[in-house]
């Protein structure tokens, strides 16, 4: 690269000067070779050297693993589990990915403070569900009880994302794009520590309806019932808002937007209000999957935004930033990941925990996806600076 | 340099009422001013074209008429009702649709649901179906191309397109931003077809045009812009002939 500059500037002076003293230049120009390790394109030396590195932990680290002796192996039903708790949670974070790809692909805005959206609906719910846990209502009609603590976290969540962006990014609209982008952040620590400060800082655990607990036999394969049942609803809504964005009238307005808001504007669309539709459907989004999430693992906390949002800001840049099936796509593989990875690569090097490297493995994957597919893996447009 | 602003208006169509009229509108970015005390009238079934170099303030003429600009001063109507200052989708709401500069389309999406989005205010599905077809008759090759992305089309398609979408509001002035800007001198040709077909279907139309020569060989009459003022106003025909237009706008000297 210098190499070239070099060259140029030699250029003109070829062209402009008397011919002896032009021939005497070009010798020059063609003098200044370039020494090996200035034609030595290091930076894709380093990403192949990174990928080659990466690509052979993986292999290796899966191989040891299988081959490790009977007793310190993994059984069949482990990774049967390992799977299905990867695909659930990654059900969820697809849900939760969607809400930053909606608004990501209509506003071309991160918005950081969506984890908070999530865990303000399931928050919320909580007040809720555990008073019809206390009066038993909620396994007396646990499908009843289950749906009004859903309404209450979507109703929460779209109330909320319907603030952040009437409050916080609607005035800072045609501020330069880091603008919105810190007030995001302000706004997911606002409301942390709005959460810590009403109700405090610590876990508060989540009542789930007793159906909920037991096993569900598949195919004479044994799965959680809790898992099914987000597999199953994070399946219908994705199908359902994929309808919604292509068939309607609704979604069209929403894509038009995405692409021109002026002349969306110049159609008769109401723009304002297709950006509130848009974070509205983030927030339903975030809202189911906080129930289910809580439901899960029994338990709410102010911080539960955070690692999940991350996750699933992964799963869309993975997925590709902007699009639904992206999302959704993304979000499966990071749930996958999180769940089976760290045991399909790390026992095998005798790493004592290897669950608790998952976040680092949700950064690795972050900084490969920017570095090498920066429009992620199903996204054909060019990367967009965050 | 006196205009006669009153005889501008075609005989035939004196006793009408315009449908689109401008009364003394000036409008400002900042303190810059940009339109002075500009008059302008458009009768029904018209074809008028608004001339002017660059900067002399046809465009925001358009953004004043569709409210992405509010005049300081004066009013915009249609068919009689004042229209300044109420928001764009309003105004579109009431009968006016613009086909934009650089066509516009949007890209991702199909043709059919380019030719939708332009009937996005209308409610009466019937109809929109019956005005889809219209066009449809009107741009054969745009039936080939409904199921295509619209980013996909040939320059000339689009156009046609951008065109069949401004149709499909129904408006009751259709505004065209520099529909010929930027393309090839054939394509120059084959979009003033596509005007001139619509002209066919009796729609009013207000277009502001660099391409002088074409544009007043197909409008009733014309506008001439200079410095954010009228400057002539007058019937396609005199313009053409008029010494000042053709020294100044028509490439004679």
């Amino acid at each position: 690269m210098l190499g070239a500059v070099g060259g140029f500037a030699h250029g003109p002076h070829a062209e402009e000067g008397e011919p002896r003293s032009a021939a005497v230049t070009t010798t020059r120009v063609l003098a200044v070779r370039l020494r090996w390790y200035e034609r030595v394109p290091w930076r894709r030396v380093v990403l192949v050297v990174l990928g080659v590195a990466i690509v052979a932990v993986v292999v290796v680290g899966t191989m040891k693993t299988l081959g490790l002796p009977e007793a310190q192996r993994y059984t069949g039903q482990n990774w049967i589990n390992f799977v299905a708790r990867g695909i659930s949670q990654g059900a969820i974070l697809a849900m939760i990915a969607i809400g930053y790809s909606l608004v990501y692909g209509i506003l071309k805005m991160i918005n950081f403070a969506h984890g908070e959206v999530f865990m303000a609906g399931a928050f919320s719910s909580l007040f809720f569900a555990d008073a019809y846990a206390r009066s038993g209502f909620l396994d007396r009609h646990p499908v009843a009880a289950t749906l009004i603590c859903v309404a209450v976290a979507v109703a929460a969540s779209v109330l909320t994302a319907i603030l952040l962006e009437r409050l916080a990014y609607r005035p800072l609209r045609s501020a330069p794009r880091l603008v919105p982008l810190i007030a995001a952040v302000g706004a997911s620590l606002f409301l942390q520590n709005a959460f810590r400060g009403f109700f405090g800082p610590q876990p508060r655990g989540y009542p789930r309806p007793q159906v909920l607990g037991g096993q569900l036999s598949i195919l004479g394969v044994p799965f959680q019932r809790m898992q099914v049942l987000v597999f199953v609803v994070a399946a219908l809504s994705i199908v359902a808002l994929t309808f919604l964005v292509t068939r309607t009238k609704t979604g069209r307005s929403m894509r038009a937007v995405a692409e021109d808001r002026e002349i969306a504007s110049l159609m008769g669309i109401d723009v304002d209000r297709t950006i509130v539709v848009t974070f509205a459907i983030g927030g339903v989004f975030a809202g189911i999957a906080g129930v289910l999430y809580a439901m899960t693992f029994e338990q709410v906390q102010f911080t539960m935004g955070f690692r999940p949002g991350i996750a699933a800001f992964t799963a869309a840049v993975l997925g590709g930033i902007g699009s639904i099936s992206g999302a959704a796509l993304g979000g499966l593989l990071i749930g996958l990941l999180l769940n089976v990875g760290p045991a399909l690569f790390l026992t095998g090097f005798g790493i004592p925990s290897p669950f608790s490297l998952r976040d680092a493995f949700v950064f690795l994957v972050l900084v490969l996806v920017l570095v090498f597919r920066p429009g992620g893996l199903l996204g054909t447009g060019e990367p967009e600076k965050v | 340099m006196s205009v006669p602003l009153d005889a501008a208006a075609p005989a035939a169509t004196a006793d009408r009422r315009p449908v689109l009229e401008l009364r003394g509108v000036s409008t400002h970015y900042g303190l810059v001013s940009v339109l002075r005390d500009v008059d302008m009238e458009i009768f029904p079934g018209e074809m008028v074209c608004l001339l002017g170099g660059n900067a002399s303030g046809k465009t925001t003429t358009l953004r004043t008429i569709l409210g992405y600009v509010q005049p300081s001063e004066g009013q915009v109507l249609l068919d009689g009702e004042v229209i300044s200052g109420l928001p764009t989708v309003e105004i579109v709401r009431r009968g006016v649709s613009m086909v934009p500069e650089n066509r516009r389309l949007f890209g991702s999406m199909t043709v059919r649901e380019n030719l939708l989005l332009g009937a996005y205010l209308r409610t009466d599905r019937a109809a929109v179906e019956a005005d889809l077809e219209r066009v449809l008759e009107t741009f054969p090759r745009v039936r080939e191309r409904l199921g295509q992305k619209a980013g996909t089309l040939s320059g000339g398609e689009q156009q046609m397109v951008a065109m069949g979408r401004a149709l499909m509001a129904d408006p009751k002035v259709l505004l065209m931003d520099e529909p010929s800007m930027g393309l090839a001198p054939v394509l120059v040709e084959q979009v003033f077809e596509i005007i001139r077909s619509i002209r066919a279907l009796g729609r009013t139309i207000f277009i502001v045009e660099q391409n002088a020569n074409m544009a007043l060989s197909i409008a009733d009459r014309g506008y001439v812009i200079q410095t954010g003022q009228v400057v002539l106003a007058d019937t396609a025909e005199n313009l053409l002939r008029n010494p000042l237009m053709r020294e100044a706008y028509l490439g004679e000297l």
